[in-house]
């Protein structure tokens, strides 16, 4: 089986030109894949690199070497290569990412936030929002705060409308960066939940989790990290 | 009688060519705002300076001349400018619009038909129609040269959103020959129509502005309009009350302190052809020359 | 940030061109050997501080002044590709009032401040040849409605708006044509940034509802990154750095563009 990701000695280092070209080696060596309906979760200390890798899957940070080959549309594509339109495309495409904090969106309400990723492959407004209210249930937002900019709402429900977001879709790959860093013990479950139907469709993902029960719920698989720290 | 100090029409004949030269072009591009020479002349600017040189410049001896000021044969500027020419160039004058072979006019055009032997000449003081949205003159004459016209629909816009039609009601824009947007001088919009397809040749002249244009014989002329608010003639709702017509463009005259008014014609060689046929307006019981001698 | 899933169409044919633009005046050389290609409803933006070239570069792009060097090519409607130095002036201009918008910093520069609001926005339509009031005034009161400007406004000046209304109004002015690509010169600049943020949420909205591709220029990496998709980072006329906006904003690699980043003041 083709695996959906497919790292291959990828690098990444910051050279801080303001503090005098300090060079600083964040990863070297990165090698792992994914398999559709997998979930791998990397592991290490912080300060490893993982939120790094992930970025770098994402293509938000640039891989200084090494390939990132990632399933997209059919055939594979090197993300450490590829131009930013490719890039853009994958993200629309292939690649979801939940992160810890919401990127507020101003002045859009809460269940549009999450049904916004719907109405770009083609939903209808009425469906996605209903999906949209589904999945905020579930995640225990009440119905009353649909209506607002999350931009007002506390930490943990911005978190469960972000994950809402997150998990909408149907695309093939989910980076998922602490997605229950903040949650209670009934949404853990839920956003557990939510993983294992991922899995069952097939969806590849790739996790930093640091609540053990979470974690060993959830990965099927383990990356260390600390094997790919650059010693400087 | 041409006074002896002054060339035949005031002009001297190298600068009557430059006008005519001018005046040629502008036939030969209907609309176009064509620069010229403009000459110093014995009144100020915005008497008909423009107009006067036009007309200096295509009067010959055998011609008739016929000035008018807002239709009147009577004002001191139609009298000035007529009296002018008897002057310089000596050539008979008429009031009458048939007899005329050139008709100097400021602001209106005859009731009366014109005929393909005549030139009916414009005084014009700002000859650019979009000067009143786009001031940079650098610039209107791009979008002439490009027909680009939006902004003249812009300004009639306006006037519907204003006051709910299209409120300008003299110098009212036209399109000439399906290409150059033009400012037919201030003449009340009624008259626009009778510049559609005209049998004369229309010139126009402004001085202070150093343009000449024109409007050759049976030439289209269309006055812009929006499909929902087309262009309509507009006149006071009554008939002349010296004349009775009830087709002429009419002034209104007060006529006491207490706001008492009447509508005569503003044409007075057309009201006072039709009063010498025996028409008589509702304040004219007597006849024509008991009244003009009263 | 701007909502990826909204991102550019997967379209392999650039919407405009640049190629080795230079442009110099007397010894300043304002612009140096620029490229890149924009997609259809791709958003770009150019950033840099004053003097780095990026206005400039707009007045190149958008082919109000000719380059010494180098060309810019745009695909017509008609799909063909052409040299905008070698447009006539009226197609250029043409394309000016249909094909494209140009958003000024200064509203004032952009609209006729004398002018209702409605024949502000009316006048593309006019200028394309439409030639009914009630349906340009229709048109014109929808777009006051996206922009949200009350349509009760309709018939005043300009000169009687607030700044940020201004600029919203400009923008409907230019968005009524439905064009493919729009010009933004510090489209933000001069407002309060409660303002800002009211319009930067209206133009995030307007540029992927309508598929737009834009090129902004700012000095402003918060405007960057809320608006655009790719961003150009631009020192002494050069382009020093070009990227996803994320990218170059999280992960600047050119001492100018970690300058630029470390350089914002934290929210």
């Amino acid at each position: 089986m083709i695996p959906m990701i497919d790292i291959r000695n990828a690098e990444k280092t910051f050279v801080m030109h303001l503090q005098d070209g300090i060079r600083l080696p964040v990863v070297r060596g990165v090698s792992f894949h994914v398999a559709p309906g997998e979930c791998v979760v990397l592991s290490g200390p912080s300060g490893a690199g993982k939120s790094s890798i992930l970025k770098m899957i994402f293509g938000n940070y640039r891989c200084d070497g090494g390939m990132i080959g990632v399933q997209h549309l059919g055939s594979t594509i090197d993300l450490a290569t590829a131009e930013p339109r490719q890039i853009l495309s994958v993200r629309r495409n292939t690649i979801g990412y939940v992160s810890q904090f919401l990127r507020a969106v101003p002045r859009v309400a809460a269940l549009d936030v999450v049904a916004e990723p719907l109405l770009a492959t083609g939903v209808t407004r009425d469906e996605a929002r209903e999906r949209a209210g589904a999945l905020l249930r579930r995640l225990n937002i009440p119905e009353r705060l649909w209506k607002l900019p999350p931009s007002t709402f506390s930490g943990g429900e911005q978190q469960r409308v972000n994950i809402a977001r997150g998990f909408i879709s149907s695309l093939p790959i989910l980076l998922l960066d602490e997605p229950t860093a903040s949650l209670d013990a009934v949404n853990r479950a839920v956003v557990v939940e939510l993983v294992a139907e991922k899995k069952r469709d097939g969806v590849a993902m790739v996790a930093i989790v640091h609540d053990d029960e979470v974690r060993h719920l959830i990965a099927d698989r383990l990356v260390d990290v600390t094997s790919f720290a650059a010693a400087a | 009688m041409n006074a002896p100090t002054y060339n035949f029409a005031y002009l001297d004949e190298q600068t009557k060519r430059m006008i005519r030269r001018a005046i040629l072009k502008a036939i030969a591009i209907p609309g176009y705002q064509v620069p010229f020479a403009s000459r110093e002349m014995p009144m100020p600017y915005g008497w008909g300076t423009g107009g006067v040189q036009v007309t200096a410049a295509i009067l010959g001896t055998n011609d008739v001349l016929k000035v008018i000021d807002q239709g009147s044969d009577d004002t001191t500027n139609a009298i000035s400018i007529r009296k002018f020419f008897e002057k310089t160039a000596g050539v008979v004058t008429t009031t009458s619009t048939a007899d005329a072979t050139v008709i100097q006019t400021r602001h209106r055009i005859p009731e009366a038909p014109l005929h393909a032997q005549q030139v009916l000449v414009y005084q014009v003081p700002i000859p650019e129609p979009l000067r009143y949205l786009e001031p940079r003159e650098t610039e209107t004459r791009r979008m002439h040269a490009l027909g680009e016209y939006g902004l003249m629909h812009v300004k009639l816009y306006e006037d519907i959103a204003r006051f709910g039609h299209i409120a300008t009601a003299y110098a009212y824009p036209v399109k000439v020959n399906a290409r150059y947007v033009m400012d037919p001088s201030p003449t009340p919009k009624f008259d626009n129509p009778k510049m559609d397809n005209c049998p004369a040749l229309q010139l126009f002249g402004a001085g202070r502005e150093k343009r000449i244009y024109a409007i050759p014989p049976y030439t289209s002329v269309v006055s812009l309009d929006f499909e929902d608010h087309p262009f309509t003639r507009y006149k006071h709702d009554a008939c002349c009350a010296l004349c009775d017509s009830g087709d002429s463009y009419l002034d209104e005259i007060v006529t006491d302190n207490k706001g008492s008014r009447m509508f005569v014609c503003s044409d007075t060689d057309y009201c006072e052809t039709r009063q010498s046929q025996g028409h008589r307006g509702s304040e004219n019981a007597a006849p024509y020359a008991e009244s003009k001698h009263a | 940030m701007l909502d990826v899933t909204k991102a550019p169409r997967d379209d392999d044919q650039p919407l405009l061109l640049a190629e080795g633009l230079s442009k110099s005046f007397g010894r300043l050389q304002a612009c140096r050997e620029v490229s890149f290609a924009l997609y259809p409803g791709e958003v770009l933006a150019i950033v840099g501080e004053s003097g780095s070239g990026k206005s400039t570069l707009l007045q190149l792009l958008s082919a109000q002044m000719a380059p010494n060097a180098g060309s810019v090519s745009y695909r017509m409607r008609d799909g063909v590709m052409r040299d905008l130095g070698a447009l006539g002036e009226a197609e250029r201009r043409f394309l000016f009032r249909t094909d494209w918008g140009f958003v000024h910093q200064d509203p004032a520069m952009g609209l006729r401040m004398a002018v209702s609001a409605g024949a502000n926005v009316g006048e593309r339509l006019m200028a394309v040849g439409h030639n009914h009031y009630g349906k340009i005034r229709q048109t014109a009161a929808s777009w006051l409605e996206r922009v949200e400007i009350s349509v009760d406004r309709i018939d005043d000046a300009p000169k009687t708006y607030s700044g940020g209304m201004r600029q919203r109004l400009q923008i409907a002015r230019n968005l009524v044509t439905e064009p493919r690509l729009v010009f933004m010169d510090e489209p933000t600049g001069g407002l309060d940034v409660s303002v800002q943020a009211r319009l930067l949420d209206m133009m995030r909205t307007l540029v992927s509802e309508l598929g737009l591709a834009a090129i902004v220029v700012t000095h402003d990496l918060a405007v960057a990154r809320l608006l655009s998709h790719r961003v150009m980072v631009m020192q002494g006329g050069r382009v020093v750095e070009t990227g996803l906006t994320d990218q170059v904003l999280d992960d600047p690699r050119e001492p100018y563009t970690q300058l630029l980043v470390s350089s914002i003041l934290p929210a």
